[in-house]
C-alpha cells in the first residue's frame, strides 16, 4: 500500500488530459506585462522607467526587504509603462509592460544545455544567488525561496521534501518537468540540501504518474541520499502539511511551519529554478505552464515566458472554446477563476484550466446545512467547516480564532464533498483573513 | 380502600410540602442576592428603538439606558434611531444636559448602476459582497464600486435599504434610515457614508469612490469622478476637497448652492431633495 497522509482528503477526478503532451517552448508574444508582485511580502521596487531598453534576465524590480523577492525582465525589448495594470482579478496592481523586440540575454546566463552537477559554493552563496534570480516557490503560494532557505535560528533542518504530487486535477507541468527535466531537477535537489545542510531528501510522487516515479528512481539509483515516494493519490497530498504526514508520518502543529518539525518543503518546478539559478545564473523568467481543459481544440504544456498575457497563450493553443464558463489561473481546486483574459502568467501559473459552462457552473444550494459531516470527514487539518462556515454567514469571525480558522489550507475540499453545495471555503476565509489579522496585531 | 386514600393523601401532602419548603428557600433567597436596579433604566430602555442596532458603540439598547442613568455627563451618548426629541425628552426625564447630534442619513457613494457601468465578467460565488470582495475586484472594470449583493441590505434592522433590481444599486428610504451606521460597516467597498441630512432632506454628495487616475476611472464607469477640480473651483464655501484621485463635498461645509454639480464632465455630482430646476435660459 502506498503512503498518503492520514487526516481527511479526497480523489476529484484526475482529468490529466495532457500528461502525454511534451513541453514545447511557446513563440514570443508582442507584448509582456510582468507584475511587480509575483510573490508574498512586499512588492519589488521598479529599477526601470518607460523608454528604458532591457535584456532577458535583466533585472527590473528589486527585492523590497528580506520577505521579497527580484523581479527580472523575461524578454528583449522597449519598456512601455511602469504603471498599475488589473490583475487577474481585475485589481489593478504595478507591473512593468514590456514590448517585445528580437530575443537578447543579459550576460552571464549560461544558455548552454549541458548539465552541470557540481556545485562547489557555500550554503550562504546558494541562497543568495536563489535570492538574486528571485526564485520563488512555484507551486502556487509564491512564497520566496530564499526565505525558505534561511532556517530560523535554534532550528534545525532534517529533511528535504520535494512535492512532485501534483495533486491538482488537469494539471500536469510538474509531471512533464519531472519526466523530461530529471536529471537538472536531481542536480536542483542536492544544490537544496546543500544549502540547507540535510542528509536525506525525498522526492513525493503521487501513483498517477507511475513513470516519473519510475524515471526518477532511476536516475537516482545509487544516491543514497535522495529517495523517491510513490504516494497513494489523494487531495490535497501536494499542500506541504500533508506531504509531510505522507512521507514521514509528522504532523506538523497548529499554527507552525515545516521547519517545527524539522522539514523544508519544495516544488519540484522550484527546485528545478534553483537548478538554473546557481549553475546557470538564469533568473526565474519561463516557467512550465498546463494549458487544458475538455472543450481545448490543442491541450499542451508549454514553455511560458513569465508576464505573457493569458490570451496569447489561448490564442497559440486554438482560441477559447465557445462553450467556456470559466477560465482558471492554477487547478480547478484551489485555482482561481480570471476576470480579465489580459492578466499574465506569474511565477506562480502552473495551468490554465478552461472549464465548460455545465461544469463551470456552481451548483444550486438549498442554503442550509444538512449535517452529514463529510466536510468535517474531508477536511485535511482536522478542522469543522460547517460549523466555521456557519459562524462566517454571521458575522462572528473572531469567534472563528477559536475553532481553529487559522489553520485552514483554502484547499477547498470541504466545499467540492458538501452535497448541499454550501459555499463552505468562501465563508470559512473571510474568517480566516480576520483571524490572521487579530493574531498579527496581538504579536504586535 | 382505606390504604388507597392514605397513600393519595400522603403522596399530595409530601408534594405541597415540598412545594411549600422551595417557595421558602427561594425567597430567602432572592431576599439575600437581591440587586437593586434604578427602576429608570427601565423606562428610558422603553423609550429608546429596541432594535439593539449597535449605532450608539454600545451593546444594545439596555447597555445605552444604563449609560444613560448611570454617568453624570451624557453629551457622548446618542441613540440615532430615537433621534433628538427622544433623547431631548429622556435627558429632562434624568435631569440631565440633553445631548444633542445632527440628524443624519446613509448616503451610497456609487452611482455606477448596470447602464452606467460595464459589467466585464460575471459573479456566480457565495452571495455576499464580503466574499466577492475577499476573491476579487468585482463584475466590473471598477474595483471600488457596488457589489451588488447586498450586504447592506441583510445589515439594516430598520429596512431602509433596498437593492434597485434595474440599477443593482442600493437605495435608502430616508424617512426609514436612522443613521446607526450598521450598512457603513456591513459594506466592504466603504462606499456608505452618514452624512447631515440637511435643511429639508436636500443633500449634494460626490457619488463615486474610484480613486484610480481620471482616465482610468472614466473608461470602466460613464458617472465616475475624474478628480478635475471644476467643482473645487467653482465651490464658494471651500467645502470640496480633493484626495486619493476623489472630490469630497464636507456636507458640514456645504451650503447646498449646487453651484458644483452642473461643473461636473461626467455628473459625479448627485443632488438630492431639490424641487426640479428651472429650465436653463438659453443665450443667443
Amino acid at each position: 500500500m502506498s503512503k498518503t497522509f492520514r487526516k481527511g482528503g479526497g480523489h476529484p477526478s484526475d482529468n490529466k488530459l495532457s500528461r502525454a503532451d511534451e513541453v514545447e517552448r511557446m513563440p514570443l508574444p508582442q507584448t509582456v506585462v510582468i507584475p511587480l508582485s509575483q510573490h508574498i511580502g512586499a512588492p519589488a521596487t521598479a529599477v526601470v522607467a518607460k523608454g528604458d531598453r532591457v535584456k532577458v534576465g535583466q533585472l527590473i524590480g528589486e527585492a523590497a526587504g528580506f520577505v521579497s523577492s527580484n523581479v527580472h525582465s523575461s524578454v528583449s525589448g522597449t519598456v512601455l509603462s511602469v504603471d498599475a495594470v488589473p490583475d487577474l482579478g481585475g485589481v489593478r496592481r504595478q507591473a512593468v509592460t514590456i514590448k517585445v523586440e528580437g530575443d537578447e540575454w543579459a550576460e552571464g546566463i549560461d544558455l548552454d544545455g549541458s548539465l552541470r552537477r557540481e556545485c562547489t559554493l557555500s550554503p550562504a552563496e546558494i541562497i543568495d544567488k536563489v535570492k538574486e534570480a528571485g526564485v520563488v516557490g512555484m507551486g502556487g503560494a509564491q512564497f520566496p525561496t530564499h526565505v525558505k532557505l534561511s532556517i530560523p535560528q535554534g532550528k534545525r533542518a532534517e529533511y528535504l521534501l520535494i512535492n512532485g504530487a501534483e495533486c491538482e486535477p488537469y494539471l500536469t507541468s510538474d509531471h512533464r518537468v519531472m519526466l523530461e527535466r530529471g536529471e537538472e531537477l536531481l542536480a536542483g535537489v542536492k544544490i537544496l540540501a546543500k544549502a540547507l545542510g540535510v542528509g536525506k531528501s525525498y522526492i513525493g510522487i503521487e501513483n498517477n504518474k507511475p513513470d516519473a516515479v519510475a524515471h526518477l528512481r532511476k536516475l537516482a539509483a545509487g544516491d543514497a541520499e535522495v529517495e523517491v515516494i510513490a504516494l497513494r493519490a489523494r487531495y490535497p497530498q501536494g499542500g506541504e502539511k500533508q506531504l509531510i504526514d505522507a512521507v514521514l508520518g509528522r504532523e506538523v502543529p497548529s499554527g507552525g511551519l515545516p521547519i517545527d518539525v524539522g522539514c523544508v518543503v519544495q516544488n519540484v518546478d522550484t527546485a528545478l529554478a534553483v537548478y538554473e539559478a546557481v549553475q546557470k545564473n538564469k533568473p526565474l523568467v519561463e516557467r512550465v505552464v498546463t494549458v487544458t481543459g475538455k472543450s481545448v481544440e490543442r491541450h499542451a504544456n508549454l514553455l511560458v515566458r513569465i508576464g505573457t498575457p493569458l490570451q496569447a497563450i489561448l490564442d497559440y493553443c486554438g482560441g477559447m472554446p465557445e462553450d467556456t464558463g470559466k477560465v482558471i489561473n492554477g487547478g480547478p481546486m484551489m485555482g482561481k477563476a480570471v476576470a480579465n483574459l489580459d492578466s499574465v502568467v506569474t511565477k506562480g501559473t502552473s495551468g490554465i484550466v478552461l472549464m465548460r459552462d455545465d461544469e463551470a457552473e456552481r451548483r444550486k444550494s438549498g442554503g442550509a446545512c444538512i449535517k452529514c459531516a463529510k466536510c468535517v470527514r474531508g477536511c485535511p487539518m482536522g478542522l469543522e467547516p460547517y460549523y466555521l462556515f456557519k459562524l462566517g454567514v454571521r458575522g462572528r469571525l473572531t469567534e472563528m480564532e477559536g475553532y481553529w480558522a487559522a489553520d485552514c489550507i483554502e484547499c477547498g475540499l470541504c466545499s467540492w464533498v458538501c452535497p448541499a453545495n454550501l459555499p463552505l471555503l468562501d465563508y470559512i476565509r473571510l474568517g480566516k483573513v480576520e483571524v490572521m489579522r487579530i493574531m498579527r496585531e496581538r504579536k504586535g | 380502600m382505606n390504604e388507597t386514600l392514605i397513600a393519595v393523601l400522603t403522596t399530595a401532602g409530601a408534594l405541597v410540602g415540598l412545594g411549600v419548603f422551595s417557595a421558602a428557600v427561594l425567597y430567602l433567597v432572592s431576599l439575600k442576592f437581591k440587586v437593586d436596579e434604578d427602576p429608570r433604566i427601565d423606562t428610558v430602555e422603553a423609550l429608546l428603538s429596541g432594535a439593539n442596532c449597535g449605532g450608539c458603540g454600545l451593546p444594545g439598547c439596555r447597555g445605552l439606558a444604563e449609560m444613560l442613568v448611570g454617568e453624570d455627563d451624557i453629551s457622548k451618548l446618542y441613540c440615532p434611531p430615537a433621534g433628538a426629541d427622544t433623547m431631548g425628552q429622556i435627558a429632562t426625564m434624568l435631569g440631565k444636559a440633553a445631548p444633542a447630534r445632527e440628524p443624519s442619513v446613509a448616503v451610497v457613494r456609487c452611482a455606477g448602476s448596470y447602464a452606467r457601468r460595464e459589467r466585464t465578467n460575471r459573479y456566480d460565488g457565495a452571495g455576499s459582497c464580503a466574499v466577492a470582495a475577499a476573491l476579487y475586484g468585482g463584475e466590473t472594470g471598477c474595483t471600488f464600486g457596488c457589489l451588488s449583493e447586498g450586504d447592506c441590505v441583510r445589515a439594516c434592522p430598520f429596512d431602509a435599504i433596498h437593492m434597485n433590481p434595474e440599477t443593482g444599486l442600493p437605495e435608502v428610504v430616508d424617512e426609514k434610515c436612522t443613521a446607526c451606521g450598521k450598512c457603513v460597516t456591513a459594506c466592504p467597498k466603504a462606499l456608505i457614508e452618514l452624512r447631515r441630512q440637511g435643511a429639508r432632506n436636500r443633500r449634494v454628495c460626490v457619488t463615486c469612490r474610484n480613486r484610480d487616475k481620471g482616465a482610468v476611472a472614466r473608461k470602466v464607469c460613464e458617472v465616475a469622478c475624474i478628480a478635475c477640480g471644476k467643482c473645487v473651483k467653482a465651490c464658494t464655501f471651500d467645502a470640496i476637497v480633493l484626495e486619493n484621485n476623489l472630490a469630497f463635498i464636507d456636507s458640514h461645509k456645504c451650503k447646498l448652492c449646487r453651484k458644483c454639480v452642473p461643473e461636473c464632465p461626467t455628473g459625479a455630482i448627485e443632488e438630492t431633495g431639490f424641487p426640479a430646476r428651472k429650465e436653463e435660459k438659453e443665450t443667443v
